[in-house]
């Protein structure tokens, strides 16, 4: 009786107040979540929001350098780059986070599935996780957005769904010692369902990783999103994104270099505060971290 | 042995699935590889789907192409008349081959040297400036760094030529490209994993018997450090090839990557099914190749695989 009392005072302690204290003490990571709220609000008010419209052609003002009028320079048709940069940037948002949410779902019901089963078939559920993980998946991305049309539904389905890998892993090791845990056991000896034990006791107790590991997959979606685009088998024009953007820029940046430098930088300090927030949120959150 | 052998023969089920995979999905690409701006007469496409063996139902044509693969024919390519799916990839494979083989060394030669010193002062200015960089490597795409190395040492500099294939020179950027992106990761690996070996008992240990300190941290630590470090190769090679796709393309380099891109614009339904085939069978072996160097390093996992 004691160790459980012992571990539901830690389980709270560390899930608890406590955690975010530890989080707002790391100034990297609540910078960068302050970075990523304000970078997501402006791309997502930016129908509001920007100069102009993402896709108003004014060819008397083509290639324009960044000047008062427009703060970060025209494209070649005259479009205004920071209106694009930020229309740009809901796409690539979006797919971020509904291709993570994809991953999540997937990565949940799999890795929880395989801890529950347990046995052989766990071991063959793992062993198919570790296999498809070995493969060249990008390709499997670019060939299933071209075969279902490059439209917004498929990318998302196609990035998040090889995304979920690394997510099926941890949530079925997590899940794996929730399973052994003494509550658990517990609320299996007083009759409960295997279904009010996944979201009494599963899902609560799975929500810091689940918070963690979702953080840290939005960026390798975003990734994933522009380098498609980038190869012009992603998004397509009118729209764009910022992996189009920089695949705009790259073709001229010789005589534009404002089209490659304004996408890259917003996009590479976008990637990095994720990964900082998601590190700061791991450090402060899981229990198994080792930096604390 | 017995594991070896074990792994070679995983790979077959495994890479049976890719094929019939890409096969479905590269036959349902929409738009077939005769449908041009100026429609062929129906006979001569008819004759051509005939000779390319299009006709027939998808299961068949999947069967046979199962077959001919196990005589290593990869069938004919389509929009390359006259030559084989194998010699279109294997006038493009060298290319890749040794890009990616000289990223790698790139990438492990900074990666693993700068992972070193980061941990063997661990918050100085020492370990704190190269990880910064390295933070900043992880972040910025091949697709980003590509352009501005490009940007600098080509157009800028005038250093190097911006793009083409055939000297020396032409091989810099590519490979910098591809390495200095690898090399960030296995950096931070490499640290981070010293860090945790460092404070471990038999290095406490070795310490307290006197072995010397450069011995304690090459031999003792280090050595254990790099388990994860090779591990992670398998993946690395993973990202060198899908770098490759952009990096091929950004300087102009006739490899691998680039025939995959092209191919899936042309619809060219073999050779995409051929690339693939390649890719995936070249990251199945680097990873047991990966895993067996593990092994090799570690004696735990080789009697425990």
């Amino acid at each position: 009786m004691m160790d459980a009392a012992a571990e539901s005072l830690a389980v709270e302690s560390l899930a608890g107040e406590s955690g975010w204290q530890r989080f707002r003490r790391d100034r990297a990571a609540v910078w960068s979540g302050g970075f990523l709220v304000a970078v997501a609000a402006a791309c997502f008010l930016s129908p509001w929001i920007a100069p102009y419209s993402y896709m108003e052609q004014d060819l008397a003002q083509s290639a324009m350098a960044p000047s008062s009028a427009h703060w970060l320079g025209t494209d070649l048709l005259g479009r205004d780059v920071l209106s694009r940069l930020l229309q740009g940037g809901m796409i690539s948002l979006f797919v971020g986070l509904i291709a993570t949410a994809v991953a999540l779902v997937v990565g949940i019901c799999y890795g929880v599935l395989a801890a529950e089963i347990g046995g052989r078939t766990e071991d063959a559920l793992m062993r198919f996780v570790d296999i498809v993980s070995t493969l060249p998946l990008t390709l499997i991305v670019i060939l299933a957005t071209v075969v279902f049309g490059q439209n917004m539904p498929m990318i998302f389905l196609a990035v998040g769904g090889v995304s979920w890998l690394t997510m099926a892993r941890i949530i079925r090791n997590q899940t794996r010692e929730l399973k052994a845990s003494q509550f658990v056991q517990a609320a299996e000896s007083l009759g409960q369902s295997r279904w009010g034990i996944f979201c009494r006791h599963y899902l609560p107790n799975l929500a810091g990783t689940i918070a963690v590991c979702a953080t840290l997959t939005v960026p390798g979606v975003m990734l994933l999103e522009a380098f498609v685009s980038f190869l012009g088998l992603g998004v397509k024009a009118p729209m764009t994104s910022w992996g189009l953007m920089i695949k705009e820029g790259a073709d001229i940046m010789e005589e534009c270099p404002w089209l490659l430098i304004s996408p890259s930088v917003v996009f590479a300090l976008t990637l990095l505060s994720l990964n900082f927030l998601g590190d700061g949120l791991r450090d402060a959150f899981d229990p198994r971290s080792s930096r604390r | 042995m017995a594991y070896v052998l074990r792994r070679l023969l995983e790979m077959v089920p495994v890479l049976l699935i890719v094929v019939a995979a890409t096969f479905f999905l590269a036959h349902a690409v929409p738009g077939g590889p005769f449908d041009k701006d100026r429609p062929l007469p129906a006979e001569v496409k008819a004759r051509l789907e005939k000779y390319y063996g299009l006709d027939q139902p998808l299961q068949i044509q999947l069967g046979n192409y199962v077959a001919n693969l196990t005589q290593g024919d990869l069938g004919p390519s389509i929009k390359y008349p006259g030559w084989s799916v194998r010699e279109v990839i294997g006038s493009r494979i060298g290319v890749s081959g040794s890009l990616g083989l000289v990223a790698l060394l790139v990438a492990v030669l900074i990666g693993v040297p700068v992972g070193v010193l980061a941990a063997s002062r661990p918050n100085s200015w020492l370990d704190r400036v190269p990880m910064g960089f390295t933070l900043v490597g992880i972040c910025v795409p091949s697709f980003v760094l590509g352009p501005i190395l490009a940007l600098v040492f080509a157009l800028g500099l005038g250093w190097l030529p911006p793009c083409g294939w055939g000297s020396l020179e032409h091989f810099i950027l590519p490979a910098a490209t591809l390495g200095l992106i690898t090399a960030a990761p296995l950096a931070r690996l490499t640290r981070g994993s010293l860090m945790e070996v460092r404070s471990l008992d038999y290095v406490r240990t070795a310490r307290a018997k006197g072995v010397p300190a450069l011995r304690v941290w090459f031999v003792h630590a280090l050595r254990n450090a790099l388990l994860p470090v090779v591990t992670y190769l398998g993946p690395a090679a993973a990202g060198l090839v899908s770098g490759s796709f952009v990096v091929e393309s950004l300087f102009d380099v006739p490899g691998m990557g680039r025939l995959f891109v092209t191919a899936i614009i042309n619809r060219d339904v073999t050779l995409i099914l051929g690339t693939t085939i390649v890719y995936a069978a070249a990251l199945l072996f680097l990873n047991l190749a990966a895993d067996l160097a593990n092994a090799a390093l570690n004696p735990k996992v080789a009697r425990n695989p």
